[in-house]
């Protein structure tokens, strides 16, 4: 009975051993975009990308595409004390500049109608236009722009 | 003999003019060594007002314009090479620092009234701090800048195109200084509103 119980007892404490670290490591064969890892396994956090630095405008993928930015805005403060967007592209800069000018799109309100400036839901460039980098796409896919 | 007769008045000049020769030495090398710990410890006190760790011992720049410096380039970026407080803000050169430093005590009846000790007062007073460092750096050509940023060290191939048009344009020509288009890239900037190039 002694040694039926020392054995019991050491079966039972490794099987919790292994049940434990299995609980741990088992993924239940889930697959993220990081790939298949063990949860108990870190991975390694990704290389920061760095935004291009400065080039000609490029292309729109689709119609109405928001045009990116093809220059780095480190630093670039968009809030209500300063806008250094319009700095260069308003209306008023632009020839100067030489950059793009704002659309005049964003001086028209919800309703449509125009302001003699840019309509404040149209304020914060960054929310539709977005500096660019050079990546791999996450996931394979078979998008194409729309002018091929 | 001819000592007594001479005035009172003739005779301190004569103690004036022909000194004992331990006096002389004493009050010349007394002086000297007053002069040398004068002068040292007034060049030591100043340059201790001239750190970072001075600026940011009081709590108006430690908890606005420092912690505003941390999120920008001059504070961390991937060469480690520094900005602090008074590299843009003290002049290096002595006449220029002395005449800033003794510009710059009215601060310390700012302190002490504590003008801006709140956030808020801060804030309420950001515009018109921004205004006299603007006007200070256009005036003197933003000379603190180019103690480091010097215009014929510019490499115009490692600069993106439009930095080179302006630096080569508006830069080269004298017409624009440094501080005309860089505004706001160590602190938070203010209301801008009537300021040129920002509308």
């Amino acid at each position: 009975m002694k040694k039926f119980t020392v054995a019991l007892t050491l079966v039972m404490a490794l099987g919790g051993i292994s049940m434990a670290t299995q609980a741990v490591s088992d993924t239940g064969g889930m697959k993220s975009l990081r790939g298949a890892k063990a949860l108990d396994e870190g991975t390694r956090a990704p290389t920061m990308h760095k935004f291009n630095k400065d080039e000609e405008p490029m292309k729109r993928s689709y119609v109405q595409q928001p045009p990116v930015i093809p220059h780095k805005v480190r630093g670039y403060k968009v809030d209500l004390n300063s806008n250094k967007c319009l700095s260069c592209h308003s209306w008023d800069n632009y020839k100067e500049s030489g950059a793009t000018k704002v659309s005049l799109t964003h001086f028209n309100t919800r309703d449509g109608h125009a302001l003699a400036d840019i309509s404040p839901r149209r304020y914060f460039c960054m929310q539709c236009h977005v500096p660019q980098a050079v990546t791999e796409p996450l996931v394979e896919n078979t998008y194409k722009n729309s002018a091929e | 003999m001819g000592q007594e007769s001479k005035g009172l008045f003739a005779r301190y000049w004569g103690m004036l003019t022909t000194p004992a020769k331990a006096a002389m030495g004493s009050i010349l090398v007394g002086g000297f060594i007053a002069g040398v710990l004068f002068w040292g410890g007034f060049n030591t006190a100043l340059e201790v007002t001239n750190t970072e760790e001075f600026c940011i011992s009081c709590h108006e720049m430690r908890d606005n314009v420092y912690q505003e410096l941390k999120e920008t380039i001059h504070y961390s970026n991937r060469s480690g090479v520094r900005a602090t407080c008074p590299d843009c803000h003290v002049p290096k050169e002595w006449t220029y620092k002395i005449i800033r430093k003794i510009q710059a005590s009215k601060e310390v009846w700012g302190k002490i009234t504590g003008i801006v000790d709140t956030p808020e007062k801060f804030d309420a007073h950001r515009r018109e701090m921004a205004d006299r460092e603007w006007a200070r750096m256009k005036a003197n050509d933003s000379r603190e800048c180019r103690n480091c940023h010097d215009f014929q060290s510019m490499d115009y191939s490692e600069q993106g195109r439009r930095s080179v048009k302006q630096h080569q344009d508006a830069l080269a020509t004298g017409q624009k200084t440094c501080i005309d288009c860089h505004k706001g890239i160590a602190h938070q900037l203010p209301d801008m509103k009537g300021v040129e190039g920002w509308d």
